[in-house]
């Protein structure tokens, strides 16, 4: 199955009173079924926090989350964790140190009372590109590429449609990011996942994305198809400018 | 020829209690240029750039020769190395907020920093910091003097460290990630600023990165290095035609703007990488 996502009047605000701030006044977009949608902009710029609204790690937003057509207060837990997944920047701090790959991958099928636990962990490490035998081993056994595979795995067990990734190769060297691009890649191909995933490369945004969002002090400044950034075909001056400091970086100017 | 600021021959280093040397063999020599070290996360870029400034009292370092300016390095008391430490070699790393006191205006510790190597007052040592904060392109001195490192960004943090470093008028900087925690858009102007300053006052710059990109664009020359040992030394404007498999694996496996969306190549590791010594 593969879902759209459309995203309303997105707002939350941290804190009360004098300490109160506006996390993000407003934001909306929309992205297609099976599209990989880019979120990018400088750090702070609430591009985290709006995936944790999304998926209602955070609660207290207002506004409109609707996941392939159905807004997602009304979708129940169990069913919402069926339907969509995150993945997270820091393959160190995501897994447990005292459970064993096989635990982290059993917890989510016993949870979810599903069947054949021994088949599916078998192809969800299949599907990351890991052998089985990895089930045994401890996040201290496994290199910070493995750890993201096996965080993708956990991810993808339940059978999501749509994966929200956050920032899911920064941590990681550069050969290693091409393998777990190679991996997400080949995923959306085989599967139709949607994908909303956060990054500051726009580089890994024109290798993996359709279109992206800018955003700006919480704001989506301007949403742009990926052909936009060789030729900086933005108009809003601050995606300009990350377009330009991109290129430059590259040596493309 | 010029004497090289900096001349490296043989160097090895372990740690103590590892099972094997984390720096194999390392020889290289610094003018007044900008070397850049490059290579993935535990090819032992950082810990070359420790063992410079003397700073890895856990481990044995051997070299035939690590010479600064003349000055055997591997000799000097740790006396000695005080006085060059801060003031004729400097390091710059990746998270000023590490660097910086959370509880002492910036400015007061840029003025400390130049303080402990000149016999200046402190009304000197204050305008000598404003002047430098504003070599780093800092708009408003007088006011970023006075603000705690919480109260400053993350790239004017990192401009405040430079303009520490640059005060005490050092030869040789070496600059461990100096801008990987920064967005991109401040990361040119942090790296614009670096480059505009070590240019002109002749300093002899080691920029580690794991960045090709950074180093293509910010370096005169760069090393590779794989597993502790350099693999390849090349002209920085050279780097696209590398001839070893390491480094032509690591610029194939980066997405670039505007490449083709054919996956991306995947490194195939060679044990003879961590053998083979090529320089
Ligand atoms: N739970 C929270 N309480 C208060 N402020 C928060 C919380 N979570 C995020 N923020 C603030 O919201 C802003 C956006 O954060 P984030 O979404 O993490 O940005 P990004 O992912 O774009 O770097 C930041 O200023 C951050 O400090
Ligand atoms: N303090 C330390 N004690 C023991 N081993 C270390 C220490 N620091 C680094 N190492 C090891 O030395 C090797 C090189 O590390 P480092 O110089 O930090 O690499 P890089 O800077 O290229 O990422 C790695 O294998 C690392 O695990
Ligand atoms: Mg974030
Ligand atoms: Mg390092």
């Amino acid at each position: 199955m593969t879902v759209s996502v459309e995203i309303r009047d997105l707002a939350i605000t941290f804190g009360q009173g004098l300490s109160a701030v506006r996390v993000l006044p407003g934001v909306s977009f929309s992205v297609a079924a099976g599209e990989c949608f880019g979120l990018v902009g400088e750090s702070g710029s609430g591009k985290s926090t709006v995936l944790r609204c999304m998926s209602l790690l955070t609660d207290i937003w207002t506004g409109e989350v609707r996941i392939g057509g159905r807004n997602v207060r009304d979708i129940p837990l169990k069913e919402r964790c069926r339907l969509m997944q995150m993945v997270f920047q820091d393959p160190y701090g995501s897994l447990h140190p005292r459970q064993s790959v096989r635990t982290v991958l059993a917890e989510p099928l016993r949870i979810h009372g599903m069947d054949n636990h021994e088949a599916r962990m078998n192809r969800a490490l299949t599907d990351v590109g890991l052998p089985v035998s990895f089930l045994d081993r401890f996040p201290h056994q496994l290199s910070g590429g493995q750890r993201q595979r096996v965080a993708i795995a956990r991810a993808l067990i339940l059978e999501p449609s749509l994966l929200l990734l956050d920032e899911p190769t920064s941590a990681l060297d550069v050969s290693v990011q091409a393998e777990i691009l190679n991996l997400l890649n080949r995923l959306r191909e085989e599967r139709g996942f949607t994908y909303i995933m956060v990054t500051h490369d726009l580089a890994v945004v024109d290798h993996m994305c359709d279109r992206f969002a800018v955003m700006l002090h919480g704001e989506v400044t301007e949403v742009l198809p990926r052909a936009a950034i060789p030729g900086n075909g933005a108009t809003h001056p601050y995606a300009r400018e990350l377009i330009a400091a991109s290129l430059e970086y590259e040596g493309q100017l | 020829m010029e004497q090289p600021i900096l001349e490296v021959k043989n160097l090895s280093i372990r740690y103590n209690g590892a099972p094997a040397d984390a720096v194999r063999g390392v020889s290289f020599t610094l003018g007044r240029e900008r070397l850049g070290i490059v290579g993935e996360s535990g090819s032992g870029k950082s810990t070359v750039g420790r063992a410079i400034l003397r700073l890895l009292p856990s481990a044995k370092v051997s070299a035939d020769i690590m010479r600064f300016e003349g000055t055997d390095l591997t000799a000097l008391s740790e006396a000695q190395m005080l006085k060059l430490r801060g003031r004729r070699m400097s390091m710059i790393l990746q998270d000023p907020k590490f660097s910086l006191n959370p509880i002492r205006r910036v400015g007061h510790q840029v003025a400390e920093a130049y303080l402990r190597h000149f016999p200046v007052s402190r009304a000197e040592a204050k305008a000598k910091t404003l002047e430098m904060l504003a070599a780093v392109r800092i708009r408003d001195p007088e006011r970023v003097h006075d603000l705690y490192p919480h109260e400053i960004s993350g790239g004017m943090g990192q401009r405040v460290m430079i303009a520490m470093m640059l005060l005490a008028d050092p030869d040789l900087v070496i600059a461990d990630e100096p801008t990987s925690a920064l967005d991109v858009t401040v990361r040119l102007q942090v790296l614009n600023i670096l480059d505009g300053l070590v240019r002109d006052r002749g300093i002899g710059l080691i920029m580690i990165s794991h960045d090709l990109n950074l180093v293509r664009n910010f370096c005169d020359r760069v090393l590779i290095m794989y597993g502790g040992r350099v693999v390849e030394t090349i002209a920085a404007r050279d780097l696209d035609q590398a001839t070893h498999p390491y480094t032509r694996g690591l610029l194939a496996a980066q997405p670039r703007i505007g490449g083709p969306r054919a996956p991306l190549a995947v490194l195939d590791r060679r044990p003879e990488w961590t053998e083979e010594f090529t320089q």
